[in-house]
């Protein structure tokens, strides 16, 4: 497996390379290309990383844990690549150039994460998702874009800060055990356990779950979360949400691990139910009032983190493995959902969901598809999410948190509703009266029309005339905007209605690892 | 009965002094240039002290990773700083005086009151092992908590950049002090990774400065709810 582990670390990087020199057409080729065969690495490696760790030179490293994001980050890499064909079709040769090495790498450093062994290899594989996402945010080269990448490489850059000072502490804990020359690599650190010096594990699980969480968007360290996901390109807020959010949550589970092996599950559970329970609770208010269609699905992304943190603290094995489905379902829903969103901002030219209307007749493929990803989110059965969540409340319910899980019942419930309302009435209400709704509407969000026009970058403004004249003609921007959205649906309903017998089996050994009983 | 602390001990607590202090010196600071100047000898002081702590615990890693950090830290950090900030189109443009959310006087007492908060915070933890001075620990705590103060009463991006490099300065403080035995390999990534996300940084800046004419962030108040 050593063969495969390499071509997934190579892969998309010599991708990205290859995309910095190559014509626009040869470059989504090539990336593409990347996304699938990074899949079907991943896939090839999933059944001996679910049946036992496979460690090589001390620094690569895949488990169940490692495979389950594995999954779910290559899924949405080759769909969100097959999507950007599309999307980047009428944009100038040297921003698809830029865009897709950025993308690639992105890629790279989301998938190396949870292959590295040792917890000061996954921070600096989390720091290079930071950077080079961050250019991705800004590539847009609009204000709101500057500002959204500033934001964003601030704060997550002072969260990484504090989530190496975690890691500093968790080597001061492991040097006590294993010798100054330990290199912190996690299986060692879990074995060692209860040998571990509390203090110092504590401080770091802490450090690490604020530090870590900034990247996962736990309240109240989401702030840059809803800026730059709606002022990134489509396909990269689509990676943020689906893939980079639960790349940063890996990195907590595995602090989790050593923390729960250190000093009980009782300490950490507590301190991840405090977050989660916040980060769902305004995730669910928030989602109401939205006005911007990309900002109302990064909200969504918060109350979905909330969730996974609320399943890891309930800790039974079901919830656990509720937890494990849910990371992968997230990949494919909010993958969906962002990219369904991002045909709505090209077809309407704006972001603002008061111009948007008449979704259904005016997007045949994308408008029904989009209403099926927020079902998909809104845990509506037979989605994957309605599966994993439920699981996760079973799991709360069977260990007795039953006003941890009435609550989680309840705030999921709220945020439905606040996703149900919005997207209902850009799929639904006539377009009579878009264009004053939307002049209303940009006025009291303070974007003039030229803002609004240049909502999602140039590709917009080249297909923004349609509306200018006041009429929108039925039809998809792109086929190759279609397809991968249907895919993640049919992953969706695959995952919630029958998961393949080696995928329950990855999820329920992955469970045990977190819990500490593989 | 307290005896006195070594030579190793005592430099590490006079050199992690001396850091907090610069760092009040860069949250004191009105021009870019001098906040750089600050940071380079910040970095210069982390270097000395990796020298220290090699010769003192026979660690020939840090020899190596002192001369590495004073490269990328005294050298080529402010090097790639001053370039894409320091060709201003006109003699105004590395100022950022007035930047203060509050008046300089207010935001060097609400540091004290931090770096006291950080201070005893990690004093209080009581980590105490023969290669941890837990003073210069303790200054380190107080360092993350100042360099913090400055990312938030500074209102231009050039100063928030440099509290950001900042807290990475007072982290390799803390990993120096309870952490000398990391792998030297790791060590040499987290200065690369330092590195890039200097560069990704100062792009950042550059296009802010390039868009808004300005370093002030002031304006960035677009996204909002």
């Amino acid at each position: 497996m050593l063969g495969v582990i390499l071509a997934i670390l190579i892969c998309p990087l010599a991708a990205g390379i290859a995309c910095f020199r190559a014509p626009a057409r040869l470059a989504a080729g090539i990336t593409i290309a990347s996304g699938i065969a990074s899949f079907g690495l991943v896939l090839a490696l999933i059944p001996d990383a679910a049946h036992g760790a496979l460690s090589y030179w001390s620094y690569l490293r895949a488990d169940a844990v490692s495979g389950v994001f594995l999954l779910a980050t290559g899924f949405l890499y080759a769909a969100v690549a097959i999507y950007a064909a599309g999307y980047l079709k009428d944009r100038a040769e040297r921003y698809v150039r830029r865009f897709y090495l950025g993308f690639n790498v992105f890629a790279w450093a989301m998938l190396a994460a949870p292959l590295m062994s040792s917890l000061a290899l996954l921070w600096i594989a989390v720091e290079i998702t930071t950077v080079v996402s961050a250019l991705l945010v800004a590539i847009e080269d609009t204000d709101g874009a500057a500002e959204a990448a500033w934001k964003y490489v601030l704060i997550a850059s002072a969260g990484l800060g504090l989530a190496l000072l975690a890691t500093v502490f968790a080597y001061y804990a492991g040097a006590q055990v294993l010798g100054a020359h330990s290199n912190l690599a996690i299986a060692p650190l879990v074995s060692a356990g209860s040998r571990l010096p509390r203090t110092p594990v504590e401080l770091a699980f802490l450090l690490a779950v604020l530090g870590y969480g900034t990247k996962v968007g736990l309240v109240p360290v989401h702030t840059w979360l809803p800026d730059a996901h709606s002022e990134a390109p489509t396909p990269v807020s689509a990676l943020l949400s689906g893939a980079l959010l639960a790349t940063s949550f890996y990195a907590i589970l595995r602090f989790y691990q050593v923390a729960a092996a250190a000093l009980g599950s009782g300490f950490p559970r507590d301190a991840l139910l405090a977050f989660g329970i916040a980060s769902l609770l305004l995730a669910s208010l928030y989602v109401f009032g939205q006005r911007d269609v990309k900002r109302l699905l990064a909200y969504s992304s918060v109350e979905h983190m909330g969730i996974l943190a609320i399943g890891v603290s309930f800790g039974a094995p079901i919830a656990l493995a509720g937890v494990m489905l849910h990371v992968m379902a997230h990949a494919a829903a909010k993958g969906s959902a962002f990219m369904g969103a991002g045909v709505f901002t090209v077809k309407y030219g704006t972001k603002q969901m008061a111009v948007m209307r008449d979704g259904l007749r005016l997007l045949p493929w994308s408008g029904p598809l989009f209403l099926l990803a927020i079902f998909a989110l809104s845990a509506f059965p037979p989605f994957g999410i309605f599966r994993s969540e439920f699981e996760i409340v079973a799991g709360g319910l069977g260990s007795g948190s039953y006003a941890a899980a009435a609550v989680l019942v309840v705030l999921v419930t709220v945020a439905f509703f606040g996703l149900a309302s919005s997207v209902t009435s850009m799929l639904l209400t006539p377009a009579r009266d878009a264009g004053a709704a939307g002049r209303q509407e940009a006025q009291a969000a303070g974007t003039g029309p030229a803002d609004g026009a240049r909502a999602d970058g140039a590709a917009v403004a080249l297909r923004v005339r349609p509306q200018a004249s006041g009429v929108l003609v039925p039809g998809e921007p792109s086929a190759w905007m279609v397809v991968p959205v249907l895919a993640c649906l049919a992953a969706l309903v695959l995952l919630g209605a029958h998961p393949p017998g080696e995928l329950t089996t990855l999820i329920t050994q992955a469970a045990a690892q977190v819990r500490g009983t593989p | 009965m307290n005896t006195a602390p070594g030579v190793y001990q005592g430099a590490a607590d006079v050199i992690a002094a001396l850091m907090l202090l610069l760092e009040f010196g860069m949250l004191r600071q009105a021009l870019v240039r001098d906040q750089v100047r600050l940071y380079a000898a910040q970095s210069a002081l982390i270097s000395v002290l990796a020298i220290v702590i090699a010769a003192d615990r026979s660690l020939p890693d840090l020899y190596a990773l002192a001369g590495l950090s004073g490269a990328l830290k005294v050298v080529a950090v402010p090097l790639v700083l001053r370039r894409l900030l320091g060709r201003p189109a006109s003699e105004e443009a590395p100022g950022v005086a007035g930047s203060h959310t509050l008046s300089p006087a207010t935001a060097v007492l609400a540091s004290i009151g931090l770096a006291a908060f950080g201070f005893f915070c990690f004093g209080a933890l009581h980590l105490h092992s023969p290669e941890a001075p837990a003073l210069a620990l303790a200054i380190a705590g107080a360092m993350v908590f100042v360099s913090f103060g400055l990312m938030i009463v500074r209102r231009d991006v050039a100063s928030q950049a440099i509290g950001f490099f900042s807290l990475e300065n007072a982290i390799s403080l803390a990993a120096l002090v309870v952490a000398a035995g990391l792998p030297l390999i790791l060590e040499t990534a987290f200065l690369f990774d330092l590195l890039v996300a200097v560069v990704v940084f100062a792009m950042l800046m550059r296009a802010h400065h390039t868009r808004a004419e300005s370093l002030s962030t002031a304006d960035l108040t677009r996204l909002r709810g």
